[in-house]
């Protein structure tokens, strides 16, 4: 597999869940950033990366704008913008029309993110009530970066892997137990 | 599995801004790349182009093509009363303060289709301020301009709207200040009395006047840091002594010169200028 530069990871209902048994198990020196990209409600924004930052060693921080992406920090989308990832490794916020219902919606960070990290991408996607993300895994994919889902049987709402699945090649199909493992072996 | 690789590349893109600015004096190119590069994408695949030729050659030479393609490549997606608890400041704060001045000149940048100025002309009605207050709306685009003068928008945001009102404090009957005819809401004549709308471009336009409030919300995110420096100094001249300058829930003016001269309200995106 060719060296991570970044990875992505969207999800959407029932995808919380997953972070927090994921996060406690990551090395706490990863060699590559993650951003998470999740669906939330607008207005609960400062509880997520909190929750979050608790349940793991490395840095978790909600991203600000125009901010470079540095290695060993999980990044989370903030609720009701776009994140995209411009080619000079910052993050760049945009208030535009919901994609999939959704905003931030995942395939914006996934196909940003396609082209500028090209093949040293990893995409994964969770569990999820909606599509968001599989255009972006598309993407992912074209530009020949690894794509990885949650085995839907292991997602409480099968939904968005088993769309990606279904309309993307898949690279990895990993139950949740395995997930944390696949990360550390991608430093 | 049509959507693969990109059918404009980045130096396309170049290519279509250096048009802009060459043609029609438009410079979009101190925008954020990513943000530019999915508006005109988006374009390209709503209006099925054939090729990246054709596309720049309607763009340069068609007027009212070169209108649409700057209004889809601009964001002008805004509600009113986004973010209740920022105009909850506003009406509480910020407006009072306001208050004592004889003339209270507001100037809203970026105010797209006019959501937030009628929000703003609501406030200052309520606060018994708005005979003496003046709301300069200014937006790059003409075509919102003229829908934000108007002041119609779709009665299907109205239960939304009159949430984010009572969110920010608002203790009215929200649907007092409009009249409802079939899809659109109507809002009064009174509050479009106290707003200006004019086209301003923020990245080749100077300061109009002072004023002592300013509005910018959700605009310098698409910005690159180069232009975001420019636009905060013109905000900077445009703005009185203690007047105040409000940014979006994701923008700081921290890394900026100006920021020296500005003290902010603790939690909101608000500074005011102490110096």
């Amino acid at each position: 597999m060719n060296k991570c530069d970044a990875l992505i990871i969207g999800g959407s209902a029932g995808s919380l869940d997953v972070l927090l048994k994921v996060l406690p198990a990551l090395s706490p020196d990863l060699s590559f950033p993650i951003v998470v990209v999740i669906h939330r409600k607008v207005g609960s924004d400062s509880l997520l990366p909190e929750l979050l930052a608790g349940r793991t060693k490395l840095m978790v921080k909600e991203i600000d704008e125009k901010e470079p992406v540095k290695p060993g920090v999980i990044y989370i989308a903030p609720s009701d913008y776009h994140t995209l990832i411009e080619q000079d490794h910052t993050f760049s916020l945009d208030y535009s029309e919901k994609i999939n219902y959704s905003r931030p919606a995942i395939d914006a960070t996934f196909q940003t993110a396609a082209e500028v990290y090209k093949e040293k991408l990893v995409g994964l996607l969770l569990s999820g009530s909606n599509a968001d993300g599989v255009n972006g895994l598309i993407s992912v994919k074209a530009w020949g970066g690894i794509t990885v889902i949650q085995d839907p049987q292991s997602a409480q709402v099968a939904y968005m892997p088993a769309q990606a699945a279904i309309q993307v090649k898949i690279d990895y199909v990993l139950p949740i137990e395995d997930i944390a493992d696949f990360i550390n072996l991608l430093s | 599995m049509n959507i693969e690789l990109p059918v404009i590349s980045d130096t396309q893109v170049e290519i279509l801004l250096a048009d802009l600015l060459e043609h029609y004096g438009y410079d979009f190119t101190g925008y954020s790349k990513a943000s530019i590069k999915r508006r005109i994408l988006r374009l390209y695949a709503l209006d099925k182009a054939v090729s990246f030729a054709e596309f720049r050659y309607r763009i340069n030479n068609d007027n009212f093509y070169f209108k649409r393609f700057v209004e889809q490549i601009t964001v002008n997606v805004t509600e009113m009363f986004r973010d209740p608890m920022f105009f909850k400041t506003l009406r509480n704060v910020v407006l009072p303060k306001l208050g004592t001045y004889p003339l209270i000149r507001i100037w809203l940048a970026g105010c797209s289709t006019g959501e937030e100025a009628y929000s703003m002309a609501i406030l200052l009605k309520e606060l018994n301020l708005l005979n003496k207050a003046l709301i300069y709306a200014t937006d790059l685009n003409p075509v919102v301009l003229e829908k934000a003068g108007h002041g119609m928008f779709g009665m299907s945001q109205m239960k939304q709207y009159s949430e984010n009102y009572i969110l920010s404090g608002g203790t009215n009957d929200f649907s007092s200040y409009y009249t409802a005819n079939y899809s659109l809401a109507k809002f009064n004549d009174e509050l479009r009395s106290k707003i200006i709308f004019s086209t301003h471009n923020l990245v080749s336009d100077h300061s109009f006047n002072e004023f002592q409030l300013i509005l910018c919300r959700n605009v310098l995110i698409y910005f690159d840091r180069e232009l975001q420096h420019k636009v905060l100094q013109l905000f900077d001249d445009s703005l009185e002594g203690l007047g105040y300058l409000a940014l979006g829930t994701k923008e700081t003016l921290d890394f900026s010169q100006v920021s020296k001269r500005y003290k902010r309200i603790p939690g909101e995106k608000i500074w005011r200028k102490v110096n």
